[in-house]
């Protein structure tokens, strides 16, 4: 008897719909757009600033506009959730060992967090908010 | 002891006669501490002894009895019918070829595993009468989370990657490759990194972390595939950016 094993085909556009990890998961995929988004912003404020200070000007009354506030919510809020699913992410691609044991992966991720909210803080302080 | 009416509706399919596969309705008492399996096998036994699957321990050991319950890559043996109060949707692992029913074939898996060398490698072998290989309690907890892994293939069955692409090496191959190139006693990690710091190999993981949460023996692959992209880079690093770099 020759075999004939039946073969399933993954459907490629609709996969990700089969189970809520898999939203998840592209979540976190599509959240990189808003960070990409925002990368190539900042690289047109430099265009902008660059090019005198009435470009200046108008670049900065475009951001005050109701659509760039939009933007930069949802821009912030990605950028959160992107990068908290990396910091979780940590405990697994960087383990510690100490003797026998590993360190718990909470305070990996932790200590991630910490680092994020201490550079943020001074961020926030040499651009003179805080 | 408690018991109740078992509806399962099984994917069939017979490589003589079907074309495409079908499901198939099953109604069947089951005590209510039983497992899938065990209502699988009381099918079998009073009402259609054609139906077809794996399994051999009872027991989360062997990996056999992998297949979909409800769409999720699970034991049948691990399975508790008190967890499923609804009609029981069980098919074969997805991703794998259909042999017959619920039968899949693992023949790619068990190419993949040869790949990647799942086992020590030493340049020079010690006469027995030198002893053992000896290792520290610190150096078996280096990889000893690693080493449980019962290749039942449900990782492979949770991961869109393999079943979008198909020749990728896959999570339990590349983290049992982990798990040697992690052993003190261990020389062979030059050879699996040439299987596994490639394109087909660990790059094709986009970390969506299904293996690690389908995995019944908390082997965690995902952990094992994202420590083994940062070595892969060091050694790119050290080969490609440092003078007279060998990783």
């Amino acid at each position: 008897m020759s075999r004939r094993p039946l073969i399933r085909e993954v459907p490629p556009s609709t996969w990700f719909f089969r189970h809520p990890r898999y939203l998840r998961y592209m979540a976190r995929e599509v959240t990189s757009l808003f960070v990409g988004a925002y990368c190539v912003l900042l690289v047109i404020a430099m265009q902008r600033l660059s090019a005198g200070p009435i470009a200046w000007q108008e670049f900065l009354a475009a951001l005050r506009s109701p659509a760039s506030l939009v933007f930069h919510l949802a821009a912030m809020a990605a950028a959160f959730y992107h990068a908290g699913t990396w910091f979780n992410a940590t405990q697994k691609a960087m383990p510690l060992q100490l003797g026998e044991d590993f360190v718990p992966g909470a305070y990996i991720s932790g200590a991630h967090y910490l680092v994020w909210a201490v550079l943020s803080l001074v961020v926030l302080f040499v651009a003179g908010v805080i | 002891m408690k018991e109740r009416l078992v509806q399962l509706d099984v994917l069939r399919y017979n490589p003589d006669t079907d074309t495409e596969a079908h499901f198939q309705r099953y109604e069947v008492m089951c005590q209510e501490e039983w497992v899938v399996l065990d209502a699988l096998n009381k099918v079998k036994e009073s009402i259609d002894p054609t139906l077809n699957y794996r399994w051999s321990c009872h027991m989360a050991v062997c990996g056999s009895c992998g297949m979909m319950i409800n769409g999720e890559p699970k034991l049948s043996c691990h399975t508790f019918l008190r967890d499923y109060p609804g009609v029981i949707r069980v098919e074969p692992l997805t991703h794998f070829p259909v042999e017959r029913d619920l039968v899949t074939a693992p023949d790619d898996f068990m190419e993949k595993l040869k790949r990647v060398k799942p086992y020590v490698i030493a340049k020079q072998k010690k006469p027995v009468e030198e002893g053992e290989y000896k290792q520290t309690p610190a150096q078996l907890m280096k990889f000893r989370q690693y080493s449980m892994c019962i290749n039942c293939m449900l990782c492979y069955a949770a991961c869109p990657e393999y079943g979008l692409t198909p020749h990728f090496v896959g999570p339990a191959a590349l983290t049992l490759a982990h798990r040697y190139n992690l052993d003190s006693r261990d020389e062979g990690r030059k050879e699996r990194m040439e299987v596994v710091a490639t394109k087909e190999g660990v790059w094709e993981c986009t970390f969506v972390g299904a293996c690690s949460e389908v995995c019944p023996a908390q082997v965690d692959p995902a952990s094992a595939l994202q420590q083994l992209k940062i070595v892969g880079s060091i050694d790119w690093i050290v080969e490609h950016l440092l003078p007279g770099g060998k990783p």
